[in-house]
């Protein structure tokens, strides 16, 4: 056992300095594609001496200043208010700067927004987002694998069969993408027969009780888990029915059968087993494509989560909220890649010997 | 070559495929008419909006939606000009009267009314008087107006009138008098348009408007735009950018691929790590922030696709297939003759995986499709081109589902699904001529 299990740490403590510098590096990119070589500093500038500005003109005890005086202390604001942001060091220094707390989860604090408990820090903005993204899309993952696994193993077994043909050609409408699907799904349970709400993840005011509460939270999510569902099912149920199919024609499958083994058993042992390490593949790639589809996906359902945090902190240009959430986005996405490496060495002894296959 | 030959018959084998093709060819064909029919300048001119719009109405839905529920909704009356008969002259000018004659057999009432005044050849502003001239032969006086220069009479927001009608002067000026519900009156209706003109050779020109609830083949919207020219001209745009865009990351990420796969060793290595720091670099998030930052044009946003594919995580699935390749006795022979290193990677491992990599190809195209939608939706479409994705922006800016303006997303929602279906079936038949494993299955 020892001997099977130190090779396996090796390996994983490789997969988690690796992808902890592909973090590094991809967080890197972001904050310099944040920044759009300076355009954002300048447009921050312009909005710093405007706000001051405004407030300098508007306050009753500099009325009475010589305009010259007044210049001169805007100017002073905007001086201090720059190294109040560290706006006075060159860029290369300070995204440095940036990165190192990114990578440390000291996300800063927000310069134009806060948390709906009134936190400036940019942990709070998005602790307080987070768990609405995981819950919507964790839900719509599991359901989404569960579903497709158990409807794909049965329809291998009926395979041309009525319900085999018609999801093969419901494949193809997966072309489009949740959101879409969700437009519809508002326009139809939500205005022509209005039994769902349109969007939010709660009603207002929020119910009292647990259980109120839950209900209505249920209620809000049946539409996005409903248009995730719609566009992901059929192509999933089609890609894992085509795994299993080509996995039940090998040879060990067909010397099972003749063994006289149960049909139970050589589906479980015999065909999943040997194509679990695909379907994980895909699920990830499903997993990453979605995280990034949130953003969209919860601008149309108006869903509390990162996706809008995101899009309201680039409309108010608070870029370390910005970089915040991307950060995030990059950990789940990596820690993502780690939960399946840790998968697929539960799953693939080869990994687990240390012969992985190239 | 026979080998496509035999290809493209099996693939007409399938239903879907063939249904797919006609989607694509019919969609091409759409884009072909567009682009030659109004040209692209003419195109972003009119979607900015404004004058060019003032004769069509606001918010119309399709003319065949209500005529298919059996409805017989108003269609837009446009009366120019009429009969011009002088009454008398004087030293430095004449007076006039013209008559705008139409006939009103509509259900309903229209949207609005206009007028549009325009003098010209004038020495002094006209007076002009206005008559509304019933049917059953009742006369409504619509007040004097001065115009200078071009003037619009918006009568229906006229709350004088309104108040003398008890209605809105749309369907005060038009309805059954003494009428329980408010009814259409159907038959002949004047307007008389009285006026005074000074300046020898002067004119009126007069633009009478009733606009419709209903209009042409896909509606309007809130800013009188006639939205087929969106669906037309949204259709070369969303088939350029998605052929493009899946074109520009699928063959160059093959090619990268075959060169990591051919050199091996430290070329192969930093592949592979880019690969891995590209696939958690969230793309979506990455274009909406160049969108806000910087800019929204659709050609920028399809380089910074481009480039963001370059590394795709289908690297790896390409690299393990032409792993095997590398070794193969036909690669080795290419090297005997001295074939260069761009030669084997072109012409001897990348052509190999042209049947996964054209499947691939088509199916990616509505993916890409859709993400100018999606760009779109969130507010950053392109600035100029009327594009689906900015059509269903404004469609969810307007509130157009409270209203119940459903064909505003309907339209440019199907034909989204047509290309998206299009497309994916092509693809997924395809795949399955191309990849024999799967054939039959």
């Amino acid at each position: 056992m020892k001997r099977e299990w130190y090779p396996l740490f090796l390996h994983l403590s490789r997969r988690v300095v690796v992808l902890l510098l592909t973090v590094l590096a991809g967080v890197y990119l972001t904050i310099l594609i944040a920044n759009m070589g300076g355009r954002v500093d300048d447009l921050r500038l312009m909005q710093i001496r405007g706000e001051i500005a405004e407030s300098v003109r508007e306050d009753a005890a500099f009325r009475e200043m010589a305009s010259s005086e007044r210049n001169a202390l805007i100017e002073q604001r905007v001086a201090l208010e720059v190294e109040r942001l560290g706006l006075d060091r060159p860029f290369i220094v300070r995204s440095f700067g940036y990165l190192q707390r990114a990578m440390l989860l000291d996300l800063g604090r927000a310069e134009q927004m806060h948390s709906d408990s009134g936190s400036r820090s940019v942990r709070a903005i998005i602790t307080e987002r987070l768990p609405a993204t995981l819950l919507l899309f964790g839900t719509a993952n599991l359901l989404l694998f569960a579903i497709s696994v158990w409807l794909a193993l049965r329809l291998s077994r009926r395979y041309g069969s009525l319900l085999d043909r018609s999801v093969v050609g419901l494949a193809p409408t997966s072309a489009a993408p949740a959101w879409f699907y969700g437009m519809f799904l508002i326009l139809l349970f939500a205005f022509i027969a209005p039994v769902l709400p349109p969007g939010g993840m709660v009603a207002t005011p929020p119910p009292e009780g647990r259980l109120a509460w839950l209900g209505s939270l249920l209620q809000h999510m049946a539409l996005p888990l409903m248009a995730i569902l719609l566009s992901q099912l059929f192509v999933s149920i089609y890609a894992w029915r085509t795994y299993f199919l080509i996995h039940a024609g090998e040879d060990y499958v067909e010397m099972a059968r003749a063994k006289g083994l149960p049909e139970r058993l050589i589906e479980r042992r015999y065909i999943l087993r040997p194509a679990l390490p695909p379907i994980l593949t895909s699920l990830l790639l499903m997993l990453i494509s979605l995280w990034s589809g949130s953003i969209i996906l919860e601008q149309v359902f108006n869903w509390p989560g990162l996706g809008t945090l995101l899009f309201a902190a680039i409309g108010m240009n608070d870029t370390p909220v910005v970089i915040g959430s991307v950060v995030i986005f990059a950990y789940l996405l990596a820690a993502t890649v780690l939960l399946l490496d840790l998968a697929y060495a539960a799953l693939d002894p080869r990994v687990r010997i240390g012969g992985a296959a190239r | 070559m026979s080998i496509w030959r035999e290809r493209g018959r099996r693939l007409l084998r399938y239903p879907s495929a063939v249904a797919g093709l006609a989607l694509v060819a019919l969609l091409i064909a759409i884009s072909l008419y567009t682009v030659v029919a109004i040209p692209y300048t003419t195109a972003v001119e009119q979607w900015r909006g404004g004058e060019a719009w003032r004769f069509h109405p606001v918010n119309a839905s399709p003319v065949w939606l209500d005529r298919l529920r059996g409805g017989h909704s108003a269609r837009t009356i446009h009366v120019q000009g009429g009969e011009v008969e002088t009454v008398r002259t004087f030293a430095g000018g004449h007076q006039q009267r013209q008559r705008l004659v139409f006939h009103y057999r509509y259900d309903g009432f229209p949207n609005e009314i206009n007028l549009f005044l325009a003098a010209s050849g004038v020495s002094g502003e006209p007076f002009v008087n206005l008559t509304w001239q019933r049917p059953d032969g009742s006369e409504v006086a619509l007040g004097n107006h001065r115009v200078s220069g071009h003037v619009r009479v918006a009568l229906s927001q006229d709350w004088a009138l309104e108040r003398r009608l008890e209605q809105p002067a749309h369907v005060g000026l038009l309805q059954v008098p003494d009428a329980a519900e408010p009814k259409p009156l159907h038959g002949q209706y004047t307007l008389l348009i009285d006026s005074v003109l000074f300046g020898d050779g002067a004119e009126l020109a007069a633009d009478l408007v009733l606009y419709g609830r209903v209009h042409g083949l896909a509606g309007t919207d809130h800013q009188r735009r006639d939205l087929l020219l969106a669906l037309l001209w949204g259709t070369p745009v969303a088939l350029a950018f998605g052929l493009l865009a899946a074109a520009g990351t699928t063959v160059t990420t093959l090619i990268i691929a075959a060169a990591g796969v051919w050199y091996g060793g430290r070329v192969d290595a930093t592949i592979q790590r880019l690969t891995e720091i590209n696939m958690i670099l969230p793309l979506l998030p990455i274009l909406v922030m160049i969108g806000t930052l910087y800019s929204t044009s659709i050609w920028l946003m399809l380089g910074v696709v481009v480039a963001l594919g370059l590394f795709s995580a289908s690297i790896k699935m390409y690299r393990a297939m032409l792993l095997p390749l590398r070794e193969a006795p036909w690669v080795e022979a290419a090297r005997a003759y001295g074939a260069s290193d761009a030669r084997i990677i072109l012409r001897y491992l990348v052509p190999r995986l042209l049947p996964v990599l054209i499947p691939t190809l088509v199916t990616l195209i509505p993916a890409f499709v859709f993400l100018e939608a999606s760009l779109a939706v969130l507010g950053l479409g392109d600035p100029l081109l009327p594009t689906w994705g900015k059509v269903l922006n404004d469609a969810r800016e307007q509130s157009a589902l409270y209203f119940g303006h459903y064909y505003w997303i309907v339209g440019p929602a199907a034909l989204l699904l047509l290309t998206g279906l299009g497309f994916a079936m092509l693809g997924f038949a395809l795949d399955r001529v191309f990849n024999p494993r799967l054939r039959g299955r």
